[in-house]
């Protein structure tokens, strides 16, 4: 077989890019804020992610983002934008939440719960107002499912600020969010502020809830936060490393599902695209997924050692 | 890019509103009954969501239905189909999960997965995004008189299942080992319970709308276990309650055409508020226990 | 409540005289008196509701004494310069917590600190001493979520000692442990007491696992102490004294049972002369 000329190989390597990447993608203004802006809320969301898993906190978290949609749809109302809207009520819901305190899980999640139900109820009145006051219902869809290629250019500094200041936070109190995670008693009586610690931590939070929002949608956005960490603690025991594979794996879930997107413009039923959001939840999923394939062999591994310290009471 | 969306027509659902003389009307009947219905099977089961500590799980098997229905509206089946199958569907896949991995972490997944897909199926149906609304957040007509009867059926089925359930559901939430030990499996249980969610989401969706179901199962029974110990009673309570809600909501959204989820919601909180507040104050007030405020021992 | 007291002896880290603690109206510690020094170990011995856990949570500083006063050695106040270890009742460690067990360690060092810990080759090295202190070198890479009962105790007990305070306190650390593992934490504990010159204070409702390496025994029933040796305290008229009912303590071989017999007169207010000085009690 005759080798083929440079010059058609790589020809031919443009063609297969040009067919994963839709034409256009890099030039595309809205995808280049999308991949910045993506790029920076996988970071970030992956992050505090991975500690609202080790402190169980996922309910809490996932709250915390619902709610984001009677924010998001409040400021709609009042002609502001979205961001707002996602980080004011976020900022309410985590203070809450910390008012609710830590107490024991069940109460605790059922007063998060009924919180949750009533910040819904309020988005639905919200998103009924925006409707018939907007005649539209396209803000609906942006607030509860993203709408990451129509972010306005002139937000993206803001959104790379909230979310230094959520990164900083979690960075800054690294040591002693890790400790009061492993015990609070234990960080109490070593005089480490466990309610200051865990405000930064909320506010943190708050902000990352806020943020990918944006992207993914209120109701979404637990996707990037609790699936990259999930996968990152399965595949980790070293805390620096499982931030650090949690935000790799929520940037590069966040790339695959931006171009994904983009080229789904020519997939049926034509002219539209699928959604972003989709793509991000479905591939952090199946990720997911994959990893629990194992997961039986270390199950068994560590059921055979008798772990006799009390078990945690099941339950969400 | 993404889900495009045009003007909703005007179609006969957003339009259901009236005076209060004419919430009792005709058609109007068939949101009562199957809100009754709904009602009390929110109580019944609310109790053991409450008792389990299942709050997530109540939260993220509707929004699996949401998809479901968005997947009938797609393929042109009858909503209910999609409800149920997706329902149940989600329910074993979150139980199957939480066998390998944090049951916690499996719910949030499952839940958002289950809402991406809806987001995927509607935006590929053109649907308009009133269906979508009414799907998340209720709709006061959104029962018509063919889905009756599954409905009603669908209740009973439901009560009477978790009614006969009750001794071991309570077993295997309070004391899981002891409850091992007379065979009451709690993999079994939590399974079953899972699958009495599934079918209640099935038959309240419609009505109540996937995102404020939850709310409507989780909050009359926190209300009346701050009120009362007694299980029994407790139940009584939270059925109440629940049926007070529903109805005051259906009232309500039709005279002002607010979203019954919106009632749903609000009611909900503060039932849940005033049964604290007064819990607290029987604590607090003329009839004073001794209580210890700290760790003793 | 700190102020200094008249008489404290040299070697004495800590010393409680007459502290009394009111909860929601009830009276959790009366009068509770006892001292410990260096080196030594003591058994806080009585059963759940007695009042351990409070004058664990006196001494932390996290609860406020209604009366009495406390004393603890200078320079050993908890806080960026803890020099109390304390290992609590339960630590509820999730399997999939990223954590391994010497970053547990290593929290006991700077886990209070602002910011990420900056790999040093001076800190890795603490940390590996620690870990080979309490034998818990062949796992020390493992999750600590995934460890046994035993083993999570030994890592807590390191982490604790790794900012070498002068007092340990452990908070019922043997509870649901298998025997073996028992008497290695036991073993552990004395051997550090001894090494390092660290008072240690262990709490438990069973004293007999600790009787071997106790030098002090301090006895609490029904919110009242009694301190000094075993011989001194286990007795039943001192014993009796503190539960106000008649109690027996029966002693086999190297094992002690004590049982509180018919219960004929109300426990909580009886008044004995607890004022005159008595033999044993410190």
């Amino acid at each position: 077989m005759l080798m083929r000329p440079p010059i058609q190989a790589w020809s031919e390597v443009g063609d297969l890019m040009g067919s994963i990447f839709g034409p256009g993608l890099f030039q595309s203004s809205p995808v280049q804020v999308a991949l910045i802006v993506g790029t920076v809320v996988a970071v970030v969301s992956g992050v505090v992610g991975v500690f609202t898993v080790v402190r169980g906190q996922s309910f809490s978290g996932h709250a915390l983002a619902d709610l984001g949609t009677a924010g998001g749809s409040g400021a709609f109302l009042l002609g502001v934008s979205q961001l707002w809207g996602f980080v004011v009520i976020a900022a309410v819901a985590a203070g809450t939440i910390d008012l609710i305190g830590p107490g024991r899980a069940r109460s605790r999640d059922l007063a998060t719960g009924i919180v949750l139900g009533a910040g819904l109820g309020l988005a639905a009145l919200f998103l009924y107002l925006d409707t018939t006051s907007s005649n539209t219902s396209g803000a609906s869809m942006t607030i509860l499912f993203g709408s990451i290629f129509t972010i306005d250019g002139g937000l993206v500094p803001i959104i790379l600020g909230l979310g230094v200041v959520s990164l900083g936070t979690v960075l800054i109190l690294y040591r002693m969010l890790l400790f009061s995670s492993l015990s609070s008693d234990m960080a109490v009586a070593r005089a480490v502020p466990v309610r200051l610690v865990g405000i930064g931590y909320l506010v943190s939070l708050a902000l990352a809830v806020s943020l990918s929002a944006m992207t993914i949608g209120a109701v979404l956005s637990t996707a990037l936060l609790i699936g990259p960490a999930a996968c990152a603690l399965r595949l980790t025991k070293h805390p620096g490393l499982a931030l650090l594979l949690a935000a790799l794996i929520g940037v590069a879930v966040t790339w695959v599902s931006i171009v994904l997107a983009y080229d789904s413009f020519y997939w049926p039923p034509g002219g539209r695209g699928w959604p972003v959001s989709f793509f991000v939840v479905a591939l952090i999923f199946t990720l997911y997924l994959l990893l629990q394939l194992p997961a039986r062999r270390w199950a068994s591994k560590w059921a055979s050692r008798s772990a006799i310290i009390d078990a945690r009471p099941a339950g969400p | 890019m993404g889900i495009e969306v045009g003007v909703p027509e005007r179609d006969h659902r957003r339009a259901a509103r009236g005076t209060l003389a004419e919430v009792f009307t005709g058609f109007m009947l068939n949101t009562w009954l199957a809100a009754t219905v709904v009602a009390v099977v929110a109580g019944v089961l609310g109790f053991f969501i409450v008792l389990r500590g299942a709050a997530f799980i109540a939260h993220a098997v509707p929004n699996g239905a949401f998809a479901g229905a968005a997947a009938a509206s797609l393929l042109g089946l009858s909503t209910l189909l999609g409800l149920g199958t997706f329902a149940v569907g989600g329910a074993l896949g979150i139980s199957w999960l939480s066998r390998r991995g944090r049951q916690d972490v499996v719910t949030a997944l499952a839940l958002v997965v289950m809402l991406g897909l809806g987001s995927l199926f509607l935006s590929l149906s053109r649907e308009y995004a009133a269906e979508i609304f009414s799907l998340l957040f209720g709709d006061v007509v959104g029962v018509n008189r063919a889905e009756l009867p599954p409905i009603l059926g669908l209740g009973l089925v439901c009560v009477i299942a978790t009614l006969l359930l009750f001794r071991p559901l309570t077993l295997s939430a309070v004391m899981p080992e002891a409850g091992e030990a007379r065979g009451v499996r709690a993999s079994r249980m939590e399974l079953s319970f899972v699958l009495l969610v599934a079918l209640a989401t099935t038959m309240t969706v419609p009505i109540v709308g996937a995102f404020l179901m939850f709310s409507l199962m989780v909050a009359p029974a926190a209300a009346a276990r701050s009120l009362t110990a007694r299980p029994g009673i407790a139940m009584g309570l939270a059925v109440g309650i629940a049926l007070i809600i529903i109805w005051l909501a259906i009232a309500l959204a039709y005279v002002c055409a607010w979203p019954i989820g919106f009632f749903v919601g609000a009611l909900g909180a503060g039932s849940y508020g005033l049964a604290r507040g007064w819990d607290y104050y029987h604590l607090r007030g003329p009839n004073r226990r001794q209580l210890a405020e700290g760790p003793v021992g | 409540m700190e102020e200094e007291l008249a008489r404290v002896d040299a070697d004495q880290v800590l010393k409680l005289e007459g502290v009394s603690v009111w909860l929601g109206g009830r009276q959790v510690l009366r009068d509770v008196s006892f001292a410990i020094r260096e080196g030594e170990m003591t058994g806080l011995i009585g059963s759940n509701g007695a009042g351990k856990t409070t004058i664990f949570r006196v001494i932390l500083g996290l609860q406020r004494a209604s009366a009495g006063r406390i004393w603890i050695r200078p320079g050993a106040r908890s806080g960026p310069d803890p020099a109390i270890g304390y290992v609590p009742q339960t630590v509820v460690l999730d399997p999939d917590m990223p954590l391994r067990a010497r970053d547990v360690v290593g929290l006991g060092l700077d886990g209070h600190r602002i910011g990420i810990p900056f790999p040093s080759r001076q800190r890795r090295r603490l940390i590996d001493e620690m870990i080979e202190a309490v034998d818990a070198s062949s796992f020390a890479d493992k999750r600590v979520g995934r460890l046994s009962g035993g083993e999570q105790r030994r890592i807590l007990i390191a982490h604790a000692l790794i900012s070498r305070p002068q007092l340990l306190l452990l908070d019922e650390p043997l509870i649901n442990l298998d025997i073996r593992s028992e008497h290695e934490v036991v073993e552990l504990l004395s051997r550090i007491a001894r090494e390092q010159r660290i008072a240690v204070l262990i709490s438990a409702h069973d004293m007999n696992p600790l009787l071997p390496v106790m030098d002090r025994i301090v006895y609490v029933a029904a919110g009242r102490a009694a301190s000094g040796t075993t011989e001194e305290v286990v007795q039943p008229e001192v014993l009796s004294r503190l539960y106000g009912r008649q109690v027996d303590v029966i002693r086999l071989r190297d094992r002690v049972l004590v049982i509180s017999g018919s219960d004929d007169t109300s426990a909580a207010d009886h008044e004995h002369a607890h004022a005159t000085a008595d033999p044993g009690l410190v």
